[in-house]
């Protein structure tokens, strides 16, 4: 059943390419029909499998000869992230409500990504994981070069030659593994359960790692997310932080780091005092963590500082891959949703409640034309986010953020300390944006060039669905601990947990 | 060697195929110069262009319901599973080459046309069914001297012309290497059959190495590999569309698979080995270098043009750069990922074709800067052209990606364990990830880009596009069914593989 996320979406896109270019209400139904469909079968799925186990989807032969296999499966990690996509993407649909034109293309595409995004985490053979994980790259460029907003066609361009360059990685890691590992098959369970030898595991982890990592900001490949998210309309800005970047983190966590486990392990010769992969992954990811909320400080252009925080935040899921311990990983999988969630959020705001109407980004412009009376909903949307964002108690982000730093606190010490101060900064970027796009000081008040439309019916649902679910995970962040945990302890994650989790 | 004495009933059930295509095309061209006198030009030429796909597809249902099989005088003629597959695979491009044809106005000699198109095609044929030297040579020259002149059937065109005696001074020049090569071969082995040469090879003497490369220089110009490839931009921008079309698919896969013979049972005895850092003297390091400079070459100048015929030259350079990784790893399987790559790559670049040729008879222009407004003008065939593109890019779930994936792999597993091959693996990848960049910037100018003038949003249909348009569509569903469900013809490419090897 849970395959029918990703056939609806595609059929669903299918069925918009063939509309007429007038239809466009008729467009947005269907989008909203296609996306909430799939949203629901995700969240059954999610409500029935409470054990996180893993579960076979599919399992069909596809190229018989090459073994490899048209093979979904789920376990807990996979489903908690498909529910975020549900409804992250039911969220961006009500967000584009507003898009006149090309509407049926827009849509269609927009589905296309989502279906592609939905294989991603449902697939089990690899072959058809990087079949998905490529797939997405097409509709994010058109997106993006369509319906974009500053530079969007240099955003657009850039966001692809990242990603295949990242996927162009992978798949010379997947190859290479496939072939080691004798071409009989391209399953997660056989490759992750064969013994690469170590020499190979070091040279592979790297390079798969860095692959994802790209599509997950890591820092120094980060650049093309600022540029991107700025450039995108905001439903694909959600997209983009809220799912496609997770796609990055997730296939890390369950590509790179399964199959090659030994590669996470301390080299023969430290090098400048660093002796693994790990050290140095877990290094550039609190340098993202720094960075992006530094460089979030002092952007002028509100979407900016949404865009380097999407950096800082992914940082933090890369850290908590890094720790190798039960908490810091799952708290890497809990700030994926959370992050998922706000992320989306936050570019909504910014995108669609406040871009669409006063046409302008710049924090300075925005300031004198009093949005929190002029928008009051805009503005407590962006203050609930914010507070979700800065990782404050009762908010996913809350949760994520405090597993991540404890995982981060019994593995890298020192490094800890520094995320504590990134988290610090993080309040104060967002504290900084909010004070000048809503609350500037009163006086040289200039009135908004032209009367703003008031926030609609649709942007309101889809605010407070992503705020109920932050605030859901927040209070209750059992409810996909219990999901997730029984998936961490599986077979699968085996490799990463010599003689148990620490 | 099945007998030593020919009966002429073998050679009769082996050379069938070729000889109904030489039937059609005489047919074909009498029809025109004494039925359809009165007739419109593009009359005549759909007619003759339809008489001759139905040639072509007569041959090819003798080919899969006879199933000739058979070895003429040790490899002068063969006959097996793998070649009749080859052969069909052949046929079936050459019929869209025809029906690309169909209906073009570009000359008024349509039935001459057909006549070399089906004459080119007869020299595919034999080529892929021989593994005897003369046999191979005098092939090549029937495919090659048919070629030049189609490229030059635009008489319109100065560059039309100009293009085509560039092709034949080049085409003249690497035929003497190619003959050169082969009579050293002969000189060293006393025969022309490639299994004997095989044999009689044992390391890498100073004539062989030679001949080796003689022979290389001389394939390597059918292929477009670079160094060798200077004519190919010209001829994909000047040559009329079916004609460049036929250049870029099926004379590669027939060009590609005589290669592939030549290197593996050829030089059986000279190998050498291609490992990064261990170089070893012999065939392999030779093809191993053309490959990693053609797609290196070809992907970084394709970034330059502006003309998307051009682009396509460049790209199909860096493409045969892939291709020739198939030859350094000289395995069954690389075999079959080497005639799956070939033949999707053919479909997909016949597809291009067959939409630029309809864009340039509305706008006059290949050039990238005059497509914007065909995805409002021409949503269909601006979404065929970034099908076939997109294929070309190896973006999945296109039936490029599938070829890239599988001859990457098969390239990787001649030695699993030490992967010599890695390196040029790698390159592969990622200069592949870099020719993303380019048809991007195609698909960009047809869908994103707005245009200039209201005029380019307005359809101008000219006549006589009708089949093309058909042959677009079908050639994307192709693409598409073949990325999607690749066992289609994967499955009967390695059941015939046994019999070869």
């Amino acid at each position: 059943m849970l395959a029918w996320t990703i056939y609806i979406s595609f059929f669903g896109a299918a069925i918009l390419l063939l509309l007429p270019k007038r239809a466009a209400s008729l467009a947005r139904c269907l989008a909203l029909l296609a996306a909430t469909s799939a949203c629901g079968i995700a969240l059954a799925a999610f409500l029935r499998h409470r054990t996180g186990e893993l579960f076979t989807i599919v399992d069909k032969p596809w190229i018989a000869s090459l073994g490899i296999r048209y093979h979904l499966a789920a376990d807990g990690i996979s489903l908690s992230l498909v529910l975020l996509t549900g409804i992250v993407a039911i969220a961006g649909v009500l967000f584009s409500w507003d898009i006149d034109d090309r509407t049926n293309q827009f849509f269609a595409f927009y589905l296309l990504l989502i279906g592609a995004v939905y294989g991603v985490f449902l697939s089990y053979d690899l072959f058809l994981l990087f079949v998905f994980y490529e797939i997405v790259i097409i509709p994010k460029y058109f997106l993006i070069a369509n319906w974009g907003s500053t530079r969007r066609e240099y955003g657009a361009m850039k966001l692809a030659i990242y990603s295949i360059v990242g996927s162009a990685m992978v798949l010379v890691g997947l190859i290479a593994a496939y072939v080691a590992a004798g071409s009989s098959s391209m399953a997660l369970d056989k490759l992750a359960g064969f013994p690469f030898s170590a020499h190979f595991q070091m040279v592979a982890f790297p390079v798969v790692f860095v692959g994802f990592a790209i599509l997950a900001g890591l820092w120094p490949f980060h650049t093309w997310a600022p540029t991107g998210h700025v450039a995108a309309p905001t439903a694909a800005s959600m997209l983009l932080a809220g799912v496609v970047m997770k796609l990055g983190a997730y296939g890390c966590l369950r590509v790179a780091m399964t199959l090659f486990p030994v590669g996470l392990g301390p080299w023969s010769h430290p090098v400048l005092g660093i002796d693994s992969w790990r050290e140095v992954f877990a290094a550039l990811a609190v340098i993202g963590i720094l960075y992006g909320a530094l460089v979030a400080l002092v952007q002028r252009d509100f979407k900016f500082v949404i865009g380097y925080s999407s950096v800082s935040h992914m940082g933090f899921i890369l850290l908590g891959l890094m720790t190798l311990n039960l908490m810091g990983l799952s708290g890497a999988i809990i700030q994926m949703i959370s992050h998922g969630l706000i992320g989306g959020l936050l570019f909504a705001v910014v995108g669609r409640m406040v871009y669409a109407r006063t046409h302008t980004r710049e924090l300075a412009a925005l300031g004198p034309m009093n949005l929190s009376s002029a928008l009051p909903f805009a503005a407590v949307t962006f203050v609930v986010a914010g507070m979700a964002g800065m990782g404050l108690p009762g908010f996913s982000g809350f949760v994520a953020e405090l597993m991540i730093v404890i995982g981060a606190w019994r593995a890298f010490p020192v490094l800890a300390l520094a995320v504590g101060f990134g988290i610090l900064i993080g309040i104060v970027y967002v504290w900084r944006a909010m004070q000048k796009a809503f609350f500037a000081e009163r006086g040289h008040e200039l009135p908004p060039p032209h009367p703003l439309q008031p926030i609609t019916i649709p942007e309101k649902i889809a605010a407070a669905l992503l705020i109920a679910s932050s605030v859901a995970v927040g209070l209750y962040p059992q409810m996909v601990l219990n999901i997730i945990q029984p998936a961490l302890h599986s077979l699968l994650f085996a490799g990463l947990r010599p003689g148990g989790w620490q | 060697m099945s007998s030593i004495q020919p009966t002429y009933s073998q050679l009769l059930s082996l050379a069938i195929p070729q000889m109904i295509l030489v039937g059609t095309a005489l047919l074909a061209m009498s029809i025109d110069l004494l039925a359809l006198r009165r007739a419109t030009l593009s009359t005549r030429s759909a007619a003759t262009a339809i008489l001759g796909s139905l040639g072509c597809a007569a041959a090819a249902a003798y080919i899969a319901i006879i199933h000739p099989n058979g070895n003429l005088l040790g490899g002068v003629l063969l006959g097996n599973a793998f070649i009749q597959l080859l052969q069909i695979a052949i046929l079936a491009l050459t019929i869209a080459v025809l029906l690309l044809a169909a209906g073009s106005t570009f000359t008024r000699h349509v039935g001459e046309y057909v006549l070399l198109i089906l004459m080119a095609t007869v020299g595919m044929l034999f080529l892929v069914a021989t593994q005897d030297l003369l046999v191979i040579f005098v092939s090549i020259e029937l495919l090659s001297l048919s070629l030049y002149t189609l490229a030059a059937f635009n008489k319109q065109s100065r560059f039309s012309w100009e293009a085509a005696l560039k092709y034949f001074l080049f085409g003249g020049m690497s035929a003497a290497f190619l003959l050169f090569g082969f009579s050293l071969l002969y000189g060293l082995s006393n025969s022309t059959s490639l299994s004997e040469i095989g044999a009689h090879i044992h390391g890498l003497s100073p004539l062989l190495a030679i001949a080796i490369v003689c022979v290389a220089v001389g394939l390597g110009f059918k292929v477009a590999a670079a160094p060798f490839h200077f004519w190919a931009p010209d001829i994909y921008q000047a040559a009329p569309a079916p004609s460049a079309a036929f250049i870029a698919s099926g004379s590669k896969v027939a060009s590609f698979i005589v290669f592939f013979q030549l290197a593996s049972i050829g030089f059986a005895g000279a190998q050498g080995s291609a490992t990064w850092g261990h170089f070893v003297r012999g065939w392999i390091p030779v093809i191993a270098l053309v490959a990693a400079l053609s797609m290196v070459l070809g992907n970084f100048v394709a970034i330059r043009q502006s003309s998307v015929r051009r682009l396509l030259a460049y790209s199909a350079v860096a493409h045969a750069g892939y291709m020739l990784l198939a030859l350094t790893a000289h395995t069954p399987q690389s075999l079959a990922a080497l005639v799956y790559y070939v033949v999707t790559y053919s479909a997909a670049t016949i597809g291009a074709f067959a939409v630029l040729s309809i864009v340039e008879a509305q706008t006059g222009s290949d050039r990238i800067g005059d497509l914007p407004g065909l995805s409002r003008r021409e949503p269909v065939l601006s979404f065929c052209l970034a099908i076939f593109l997109l294929s070309l890019a190896g973006i999945p779930p296109l039936a490029g990606f599938f070829g890239k994936f599988y001859l990457f792999v098969a390239a990787l597993q001649s030695s699993p364990e030490s992967m010599p091959l890695l390196w040029l693996v790698i390159l592969a990848i990622a200069t592949s990830a870099v020719s993303l960049y380019y048809y991007l910037r195609v698909l960009k100018a047809s869908y994103i880009t707005t245009p200039e003038s209201s005029a380019a949003l307005t359809s101008g249909r000219v006549s006589g596009e009708e089949i093309p348009r058909v042959l677009c569509v079908l050639l994307a569903a192709a693409v598409v069914l073949l990325g999607a469900w690749p066992s289609l013809l994967l499955r009967p490419l390695l059941n015939a593989l046994p019999r070869v090897f």
